[in-house]
């Protein structure tokens, strides 16, 4: 375990050694939050009842994706690891005694940690100091701020989880490009990134809430703002659980075939 | 012990003509070329040993470095090295092995040295006062001391060679694999590299393979020698027994004022320019000394010298005899 967390260590140094891409990213994520909130101000003031989510809702919503981002952004992906593919610098890794799917799974968290370390503050700190409703709302009861945070945590392990997914098929087809395209753009709508899922029509909504892809921001979010609460957040977490352990289960599987084949490359 | 025993590997690649048409033919159907890289190899190699794995390039060299260290499935035999099976107990395998890839980097690249030091410690479990004992000697030996502080990016080539060397013995392996670790360094630095890995397989036992284009190395470091050649062992033996085979053939290089050499039987002329000339001496057909003198007749000698084969010349023939 030990060596997991040295490896943490020195990724999450290095990580936060990137303080103007964290400067950039916080004006960046900040100017988002208020034109995503700007846009659907627009929509409630033509009927506000013909939406699924209250607006104060709604912000809290965006503005904790925002200042989350760099845990559930499914467009990130380590360059380093599809480098270490496809340079076959891999051999390195695997000459070490350790796990490569775990060493690539905490490698993710704390690359990611270090940014959402970062640039989270200053973008809640903005977002609590706003007016009602454009800003985060206070937590609706004790209890839904703590199911928030274990949550997010699940959700974090599920973003990570699925994105080792890509990491393994780049060991198949050798270039990252094709398979992230496809991915991101997958992921980003189906996790509502883009629209919150109740924005969803009806049929599709009950189909994308049982994927892994609503167990991942969606849950979180939606549990702050007390938009899920009572049986559907118990529901909602023990889904999250199942994907979890899936998700890591089968990519671990998944990983120990492909090593079999692994051809180094390059020399 | 490293015993090998009837290892075969065959890889598959994917073969095309140049063009756009065929480039255009490859999307529908692709067709694939097998290489065999390596066929029936076996060999023992005992602790203690050093081992010199030559051969040229694609014959098959870091593809069996690639087994060894547990990297690689071979399609059939056996691997076994002290008792365990590197592709299968790959994780309790290398923690008794160092691994150095000249043509790769184990250091993370933005951080000072000596944090890639700290994390493959953690990563190896070594105890904290070995750890402290081996980097004051690797320091020592390896003259880190200047370097170990920088970021590997801001290293020459040389200098992070010798930390990837320091790298890949932190945690004592029993076993190292160095896949071309001279690769690009000048001759103070091969030097450096060359010592160390001698003094350490003296003091620790530490037994070595060493694969390398470069036939200094061979000559400094390795007593023995396994020389592959397309994906097959073509000799098990001393570098000596190897040189034995090739010294019948010695050459001399003179410069002289001017003449018109006379050549014998058993004397033939390499290259002539400038007042330089190369003469290669077949010594089971004529003496050295006489070859010398019937040389000095023809011409004005301002300069002379004798050497035998180099060891390239000797694997090139090697090559050619059998045919590789």
């Amino acid at each position: 375990m030990k060596k997991y967390i040295s490896f943490f260590k020195i990724r999450f140094i290095n990580g936060l050694q990137y303080r103007v891409a964290a400067y950039a990213g916080i004006a960046t994520q900040i100017a988002w939050g208020f034109m995503h909130i700007l846009i659907f101000k627009a929509f409630y003031k033509g009927d506000p009842h013909s939406f699924p989510m209250e607006f104060s809702q709604l912000s809290s919503y965006i503005w904790l994706q925002q200042a989350f981002l760099a845990l559930f952004m499914s467009w990130y992906f380590d360059n380093d690891i599809f480098m270490t593919i496809t340079s076959g610098n891999i051999a390195y890794e695997l000459s070490r005694p350790m796990d490569l799917y775990s060493m690539w799974f905490t490698k993710n968290l704390a690359v990611r940690l270090s940014r959402a370390v970062l640039r989270c503050l200053p973008v809640l700190l903005v977002a609590l100091l706003l007016p009602e409703p454009y800003g985060i709302a206070p937590p609706v009861s004790l209890f839904g701020f703590f199911m928030f945070i274990i949550t997010m945590v699940l959700a974090f392990l599920c973003v990570v989880a699925f994105s080792m997914f890509i990491y393994i098929i780049v060991f198949y087809t050798l270039s990252p490009m094709g398979v992230r395209v496809v991915a991101t753009s997958l992921i980003e709508f189906l996790t509502g990134s883009i629209i919150p899922l109740p924005f969803f029509p009806k049929k599709l909504m009950k189909i994308v809430s049982l994927t892994p892809f609503a167990s991942m921001q969606n849950l979180p979010f939606r549990i702050y703002s007390g938009n899920i609460a009572g049986r559907e957040m118990l529901f909602g977490v023990l889904l999250q659980l199942f994907w979890v352990i899936i998700l890591i289960l089968s990519g671990r599987l998944w990983m120990a075939r492909a090593l079999k084949k692994v051809v180094v490359q390059g020399g | 012990m490293i015993e090998l025993r009837n290892i075969n590997k065959t890889f598959k690649a994917a073969r095309r003509n140049a063009g756009f048409k065929e480039a255009l033919g490859a999307l529908f159907k692709n067709n694939y070329t097998y290489i065999h890289a390596l066929r029936d190899i076996s060999f023992t190699i005992n602790d203690g040993e050093m081992v010199g794995y030559i051969g040229p390039n694609g014959a098959g060299k870091s593809s069996t470095i690639k087994i060894m260290s547990g990297i690689l499935y071979p399609d059939s035999g056996e691997c076994i090295i002290d008792g365990l099976v590197p592709y299968k107990n790959r994780r309790e395998h290398v923690r008794n092995i160092g691994v150095v890839f000249g043509q790769r980097s184990q250091l993370w690249w933005d951080v000072p040295v000596i944090d890639s030091f700290e994390l493959l410690k953690d990563i190896y479990d070594v105890d904290e006062r070995v750890y402290k004992n081996n980097l004051e000697e690797l320091t020592e030996l390896l003259d880190l001391k200047e370097i170990i502080r920088t970021p590997a990016r801001q290293l020459s080539l040389g200098q992070r060679m010798r930390c990837e060397i320091a790298a890949s013995f932190l945690h004592n392996p029993k076993i190292l694999f160095l896949d071309e670790p001279t690769i690009g360094l000048d001759a103070v630095s091969k030097i450096a590299v060359r010592d160390f890995i001698k003094k350490m397989n003296q003091e620790k036992k530490t037994t070595v393979i060493l694969t390398t284009h470069d036939m200094q190395d061979i000559e400094a470091i390795t007593e023995r020698i396994l020389l592959i050649g397309r994906g097959q062992i073509l000799l098990d033996g001393s570098l000596s027994e190897l040189k034995v085979r090739n010294s019948r053939k010695k050459k001399i290089t003179l410069k002289y004022d001017k003449g018109q050499f006379s050549l014998d039987e058993g004397i033939s002329l390499v290259s002539q320019v400038d007042g330089h000339a190369v003469f290669e001496v077949d010594t089971s057909v004529i003496s050295v000394q006489e070859a010398i003198e019937l040389l000095s007749k023809s011409a004005d000698i301002k300069d002379l010298s004798v050497t035998g084969a180099s060891i390239d010349e000797i694997v090139v023939s090697l090559y050619e005899e059998l045919k590789i």
